[in-house]
């Protein structure tokens, strides 16, 4: 008999995708796909059930069609759709509490797949230039959504000590990127001109959408339980990802930088709260050793391919490379006309 | 109207060859008559690589490119004009593979390391990563400009990845109380943490070069510290020197004292047994060699300077 995978959060566009995907893959019976909404693309063979994680109806439907492997991908909702903050935080810790309670109960469950995020890492100075997934945040996020992973991760390692029959594999993906991807990171980066923390241009890493999808379905089929970082090989700063956009940058203190952002509605969708300027402050670097030797699991693109395979299908800026270039060929062609036709 | 445009046009070809000529003559005299149109078609090429983020910096943030054309060519001028800096046993650095070059640290403000750098580029011909202490990368433009220039955090796991990587990375074990200290303690070396460094090259098997630096101790003499004010900036100290903060900017000119850097013979750590590097004594006994040595470069340095300034 196949397997019984249910995935949760379909309704955003990420979660849909990595259902209607791995309903296709051959040893996969059957697929449930759960969230509040539906998804507007077609599931094509999911079974969606509408349904609200922090309510205990999840439970029957695990136990109704005797599911084994639970993907949680609803745990943090990387969009700007999903609603006001504090609500999202709320969804996301309740409902992962509920959903794991339920899976508790269920003793057809096998395994669990959890996506969390890097944002577990927090950013601080005294952080060491890669996260491996031993080490603890040297300052353990205190808001936001980083707070909110920590919490599930926290409710995840519970309900491993409490089912140890059930293998769980917790992947923390770095920034999702990718031409089909709307995140805030993404919202972000693609405004006109781009506000940096001054004086600071942190390392980003990024994950490739496809990358994150592909890890995500290995791991449902691998059985491989642990913790693992998810990213592409690599880093680029800030402001040279902003200058592979063509977008100019300024640099803004980190307090009217969050003034700033809460006053103009541009920035409202591009994210710019305490934890996120942290972020842009510091920046982060993960250690994938793991993730290659252990998870088995290598990504087909690099931070920097990444990035550029998002940068080819955005609105290009108003410093784009190639008319920089094309500057540059004017400049030696108007130059080597001054050699030739120039006074000497 | 054509022929008004045709005016425009032939204006604008003007002044745009006049822009050429004059970019012509200008770089004819900054590069020479002979290598400035190489020169000039690589500073194109340069800086549309920089506008277009077509450069390459490695995990840890470090940008040759940045590092090369920038930093190294704004410190050389200090290092050679101001400071005077005479090297020794540069061969001592070894040409591949990871090793540790350990350091005394002084100056109330870390020009050695810098100095230091600059040096083993100029002379071996590698890297020098930087190790650092948080401090520096919660300072804006500091931090940016320490992590673009190859500095990481002072952390065992940093110092270890990068030594595996077949890096060379420097360390200042005497941290703030090295740098921090009154003139009146200038040459004596601090205590030298708990040996973590030590415990890295342990682990990783590379070399420890020693290296002593004479000169820094006297560019801000350190005769006082504002310990309320640090306390409040959160710093280790807030600087009192002869100069600063009396006059301001002016004081926050280094003094030009005369320097000698001098890298020993490396010290191997590959022969000791696996598991060395969590023998607390071995690690002492180690710690406690290069710091020896240090001292003991240190002051035949001394001896061989003949005055502060010359």
């Amino acid at each position: 008999m196949g397997r019984v995978v249910l995935v949760t959060g379909v309704g955003r566009d990420f979660g849909g995708r990595f259902a209607s995907r791995i309903a296709k893959d051959p040893v996969v019976d059957r697929v449930i796909g759960v969230d509040v909404v539906p998804s507007r693309a077609d599931l094509g063979d999911v079974h969606f059930v509408r349904a609200d994680i922090r309510h205990p109806v999840i439970g029957k439907v695990i136990a109704d069609d005797k599911v084994d492997t639970v993907v949680h991908l609803g745990v943090i909702a990387t969009t700007s759709s999903a609603g006001r903050r504090a609500s999202m935080r709320e969804v996301s810790v309740v409902g992962s509490m509920q959903l794991l309670a339920a899976c508790q109960q269920a003793a057809s469950v096998e395994r669990l797949i959890v996506k969390s995020s890097a944002r577990v890492y927090g950013s601080s100075p005294s952080d060491p230039a890669k996260f491996s997934e031993d080490m603890s945040p040297q300052r353990i996020p205190s808001s936001g959504l980083g707070k909110a992973s920590v919490e599930v991760e926290g409710y995840v390692r519970g309900f491993a000590r409490r089912r140890p029959d059930v293998r769980v594999t917790l992947l923390r993906f770095a920034n999702l990127i990718g031409p089909q991807v709307d995140t805030m990171m993404a919202r972000y980066l693609e405004l006109p001109i781009v506000p940096t923390v001054l004086g600071f241009d942190p390392r980003l890493q990024f994950c490739h959408d496809e990358d994150a999808l592909d890890a995500l379905h290995h791991s449902s089929l691998a059985d491989v339980p642990g913790s693992f970082n998810v990213a592409g090989d690599h880093v680029l700063t800030l402001v040279q990802a902003v200058r592979r956009l063509g977008r100019p940058h300024i640099g803004v203190p980190p307090l009217a930088l969050g003034t700033l952002g809460s006053l103009i509605p541009q920035l409202r969708q591009a994210d710019l709260s305490a934890e996120q300027i942290l972020f842009l402050t510091y920046g982060r670097g993960l250690d994938t050793t793991a993730m290659r030797q252990n998870l088995g699991f290598e990504p087909k693109f690099t931070t920097p391919e990444a990035f550029g395979d998002f940068a080819a299908r955005s609105r290009p800026g108003a410093m784009h490379p190639e008319r920089v270039a094309e500057l540059e060929r004017q400049l030696a062609t108007l130059i080597a006309k001054g050699r030739i036709y120039g006074r000497r | 109207m054509g022929d008004g445009d045709g005016q425009d046009t032939l204006r604008a070809e003007q002044s745009a060859d006049e822009i050429a000529d004059s970019v012509v003559d200008a770089a004819r005299e900054v590069f020479g008559d002979d290598l400035w149109e190489r020169r000039l078609a690589e500073l194109l090429a340069f800086l549309r690589r920089r506008i277009t983020g077509a450069y390459e910096v490695d995990d840890f943030g470090f940008d040759v490119e940045f590092t090369e054309r920038f930093l190294l060519n704004a410190l050389r001028p200090l290092a050679e004009k101001w400071f005077r800096i005479d090297v020794r046993g540069a061969e001592n650095i070894p040409s591949v593979g990871g090793a540790l070059v350990v350091s005394n640290h002084s100056g109330t403000v870390p020009v050695d390391g810098l100095m230091t750098a600059l040096v083993v580029h100029d002379h071996a011909d590698r890297f020098l990563r930087m190790l650092g202490a948080d401090l520096v990368f919660r300072l804006p433009f500091i931090g940016e400009l320490a992590r673009k220039g190859g500095a990481t955090l002072a952390s065992t796991e940093d110092a270890e990845r990068l030594l595996s990587a077949d890096e060379l990375v420097g360390v200042w074990p005497e941290g703030y109380k090295g740098i921090g200290k009154p003139f009146s303690e200038r040459y004596r070396l601090q205590r030298f943490g708990r040996g973590g460094f030590v415990s890295a090259a342990l682990r990783t098997g590379v070399p420890i070069v020693p290296c002593s630096v004479v000169g820094a101790e006297e560019i801000f003499p350190l005769v006082g510290n504002i310990t309320s004010l640090a306390r409040l900036l959160r710093v280790p100290y807030i600087p009192v020197t002869p100069f600063f903060p009396w006059l301001g900017v002016l004081g926050m000119v280094p003094l030009p004292s005369k320097w000698l850097i001098e890298f020993g013979k490396p010290l191997r750590t590959d022969s000791y047994p696996a598991g060395s590097a969590d023998d607390a004594m071995l690690v002492r006994n180690v710690t406690d060699q290069v710091r020896e040595t240090i001292q003991q470069t240190l002051h035949s340095l001394l001896l061989y300077r003949e005055g502060v300034f010359s």
